[in-house]
């Protein structure tokens, strides 16, 4: 193979990988299948054989990248500095750049990178669950006629919001009282067509506490996907259109209410670091980034004097636990919330196994590794577990409907917005 | 031979067990060393009898097998070097038996992960103490093949010492039991001892029944720092000479501190030449507390700059963490490292370390200090890059002077990671040609074919 003229990883991220193995201890995919192919040390390994020529780019040692879930834990237990997750994700790049593959083009490319688009395409979806032909299939229990798969691919849908987010919501929101910060809001996808009940919650804290909300209305993905597709030059075209949309926002901050947009966005900085004009503008706007809990930990924030009486228990997503180290925050929130009976999950940082669409392109592993985050979830025996990010509340959706158990899968800021209403509903009494 | 093998193999063990992509093989074929070898196959068997039948097959084609768990060793002695064969990954076997609470024994499959053990009996009250640094990534399989040692071996003995019982597949593939919950047997020779750090050469361990004791309930746990890395290595004499068993007395020289701060900013000092871990743990409060602090007294009089108890579990559970990725951070400072676990009588701690630095300052390559100092068994850690032949050459020769050393002082050439291929060469020194004999004869009446892990521990 000859990779002499393209992007690829450098010697230093992977020579000093010694092979001590206590990375293995970590990895979900490794510790479901207890095999060294599907663990951060082996993919290391076989990186670094195709790159230095030992290896063939086979398509299954390609494969053996794509099945990484990129969750971070080896990036952050490795004692040498090795990132393997990077390295996978940097080697999908290498094979689209060696070999591109159509549909990545058209699907990333296309369709991903416009939102008018994204919307138009997934209508269906919308007509589907407010038509009532989805009440209807649960009702007959036609759902058990699809096969497993299919059934769990149905299952993690949410319910639909009637109209995506970006058509209805205002490109300005005002503080409620006296503006004490002007802030953008970064929509992300999966907010936008899926979670936009959510994402009009935190817009309403935010508010509430004294934000002035801009939500750019032409964002683009945050890249995200593409980048776990092997599509990095998507990516730096993403980052690019997002970066001028927010440096005309004027704002101080830029908040997403989505793990994955948020440490997409922060690593902004250094996907640019190469492109002389774009580095500055690159480390400005990441350095603005904020998750929503992040922004709200930062400030002085009203206590609500509603209730929400539950039991909780909260699962810290890879992309803010490792990511970007936000974990204490989404916790602290819970706990400002009268009625609110915590528990804490047992392994709460360990996957859910969702990694964006591993349950589509590897169902069998995802759908074990989804197993032990239940089997821990039904431990604590909680009513409700909490998330703040679409994917890991997609996963535990489907896992919590395949074993038909009552619990509900809520984003914390939506919990506090509940706390905040309850507030109103009592002061109308 | 090899596609008919397979075909065999794929009748005893599912489809997604036998595995022989370029792929599988290039990452079956290293461990925790700069070894590396191409099998020719691999296979995770599920059970003993699988086992047992791929023993059968393999030696009627008299392919070589080499057992392993999860790869961490650090003699590779679990790599296909040097005749390839088969490797045999014992991963899969991961369950718990049984737990006896009333005999205080563990029943597990090899393939179980030792902190996954431990975690186990610890929810009823019960320990298991070795502690390899590799707890996280090895199993109890592989812990028994090379008699794991760890910090808390000072006070709690080796892995080898909570062995009751095997199950061992022989390289005929019979299937061997030998021991039982009774804690004193002596009905016959001690084949758990011969079995345990055997290195897979003799049998394959697939299931294991150990001893278990009271879980401590107390612990303190104490970082002191030295401004002379003597200073530090005769503390850890005036504490034992003492009459103090601690739970783990640790040293730590300054590269190893550097490279463990930096890996984990710990805010540990890295101006100072030494630390000693120490703990103390026990039923009784009180008698805890008391142990520590007359370390803490001895640590002071002999010259601590400083010495700090962790106030919280978080404390010592990251003091621990810090320690059990110290030997892997050392990666930062060059490429490769090869770590020794010689081992000396204690009281000649002082003076080894003396003769280590004088080595390293002959060969001008840095060799880092840790270890158990309390059991005398230290990791000297050369860090070099073997991509430079004159690097390479010194390495062999600075191994050969510290084994020298060692020797000379009345130690031993290891203390818990094995012989596997990387010390093969000195073990005549070390043991004697007699010894060598009485070995090789064991081995020859166990595994006349020599197919289990050939090429290991002997020399050529």
């Amino acid at each position: 193979m000859d990779v002499s003229n393209i992007e690829k990883p450098i010697e230093t991220d992977y020579l000093n990988c010694i092979r001590c193995g206590l990375c293995l201890a970590v990895c979900p995919t490794y510790r479901e299948h207890l095999n060294e192919i599907a663990g951060p040390r082996g993919r290391v390994a076989l990186a670094r054989k195709s790159l230095e020529g030992e290896l063939d780019l086979s398509p299954n040692l390609v494969e053996q990248m794509n099945a990484c879930f990129a969750c971070l834990a080896c990036n952050e237990i490795c004692p040498v500095g090795i990132q393997p997750a990077e390295l996978t994700l940097s080697m999908r790049f290498v094979q689209e750049q060696v070999k591109p593959t159509g549909w990545k083009q058209t699907l990333f490319g296309g369709l991903v990178s416009h939102p008018g688009r994204m919307e138009a395409a997934t209508m269906p979806l919308r007509i589907y669950e407010r038509s009532g032909i989805r009440k209807l299939i649960y009702q007959l229990r036609l759902t058990h006629l699809l096969p497993p798969q299919v059934r769990d691919l149905e299952a993690m849908l949410p319910h639909l919001p009637q109209r995506p987010l970006r058509q209805v919501l205002p490109e300005r929101t005002d503080a409620y009282g006296q503006s004490r910060f002007r802030v953008g809001f970064f929509l992300g996808c999966a907010q936008n067509l899926l979670y936009a009940e959510e994402s009009k919650a935190t817009v309403r804290v935010l508010a509430r506490n004294g934000c002035t909300v801009i939500t750019p209305r032409d964002v683009q993905c945050c890249g995200m996907p593409a980048r776990g597709y092997g599509r990095l030059d998507l990516v730096r075209a993403q980052a690019k259109h997002n970066i001028a949309t927010f440096e005309k926002a004027n704002v101080d901050v830029v908040i997403t209410d989505c793990a994955t947009c948020g440490s997409t966005l922060k690593e902004y900085k250094v996907l640019l670091q190469n492109e002389e004009e774009w580095t500055t503008r690159a480390e400005a706007f990441s350095s603005r980034i904020r998750d929503v809990s992040e922004f709200l930990a930062e400030i002085p924030l009203e206590k609500p004097r509603g209730q929400v009486r539950t039991s909780v228990t909260y699962h810290d997503p890879c992309h803010l636990r490792r990511g970007q180290k936000i974990w204490q925050q989404p916790r602290a929130l819970l706990s400002l919330i009268d009625g609110l009976d915590f528990v804490e999950l047992p392994e709460a940082d360990w996957c859910c196994g969702s990694a964006g669409s591993q349950l589509i392109t590897h169902y069998d592993t995802s759908t074990k590794v989804m197993d032990r985050k239940l089997d821990n979830l039904v431990s604590t025996g909680a009513q409700v577990i909490a998330s703040g990010c679409p994917g890991c509340q997609l996963q535990l959706l489907t896992g919590i409907r395949r074993r038909r158990m009552d619990v509900r899968v809520v984003h914390p800021v939506t919990l506090l917005d509940e706390a905040y209403e309850a507030e109103n509903a009592k002061s109308i009494d | 031979m090899q596609s008919r093998l397979i075909d065999d193999l794929k009748k005893i063990l599912a489809k997604t067990s036998v595995l022989y992509t370029p792929e599988d093989l290039a990452v079956y074929g290293y461990d925790g060393t700069f070894i590396e070898a191409r099998p020719d196959l691999v296979v995770l068997p599920e059970t003993t009898e699988q086992v047992s039948q791929i023993v059968q097959l393999a030696a009627k084609a008299h392919a070589p097998i080499v057992p392993r768990g999860m790869g961490s060793g650090l003699a590779a002695a679990s790599v296909p070097f040097p005749a390839g064969g088969i490797v045999l990954c014992l991963t899969r076997m991961n369950h718990i038996l049984e737990i006896d609470l009333q005999n205080a024994t563990v029943h597990v499959e090899a393939g179980v992960i030792t902190a996954d053990l431990q975690t186990a009996v610890e929810k009823i009250g019960l320990f298991y103490p070795p502690d390899p640094s590799s707890i996280r990534h090895s199993t109890i399989g592989g812990n028994v093949a090379c008699n794991a040692g760890g910090p808390r071996c000072l006070k709690y003995g080796v892995t080898g010492d909570y062995v009751l019982g095997l199950t061992v597949v022989l390289a005929d593939g019979r299937i061997l039991k030998t021991g039982g919950k009774p804690i004193k047997d002596v009905t016959g020779y001690d084949l758990n001892g011969l079995f345990t750090g055997s290195e897979g050469t003799l049998g394959i361990v697939t299931e294991v029944l150990l001893r278990l004791i009271t879980k401590p309930r107390h612990f303190k746990t104490a970082l002191a720092e030295f401004d002379s890395l003597v200073d530090a290595s005769r503390t850890v004499n005036a504490i034992l000479a003492a009459g103090i068993v601690p739970a783990s007395l640790e040293l730590m020289d300054q590269t190893a501190i550097r490279c463990i701060e930096e890996a984990m900013n710990l805010g540990l000092n890295t101006e100072i030449e030494a630390s000693l871990i120490i703990e103390t743990d026990g039923a009784d409060e009180q008698s805890v507390i008391r142990e520590i602090d007359a370390c803490i007294s001895i640590c002071q009089e002999s010259g601590a700059r400083s010495v700090k108890i962790a106030q919280n579990e978080a404390e010592r559970n990251t003091l621990w963490k810090a320690r059990r990725s110290m030997a892997p951070s050392l990666a930062r400072k060059a490429p490769n490292k090869l770590g020794e676990d010689i081992t000396v009588p204690r009281s000649a701690i002082p003076e080894i370390v003396q003769r280590l630095r004088l080595i390293s300052n002959k060969y001008g390559l840095p060799i880092v200090i840790f270890g158990h100092a309390g059991d005398g068994n230290l990791h000297p850690n050369i860090l070099f890059d073997k991509r430079q032949p004159e690097q390479w050459a010194k390495v062999e020769q600075m191994v050969g002077e510290i084994f020298a050393a060692s020797l000379s002082l009345g130690g031993t050439l290891s203390g818990e990671h094995g012989v596997g291929v990387l010390k093969r060469p000195y073990l005549e020194r070390a043991l004697g040609s007699l010894s060598i004999e009485i070995q090789r004869n064991i081995k020859h009446a166990l595994d006349p074919l020599n197919i289990l892990n050939p090429g290991k521990i002997f020399p050529d």
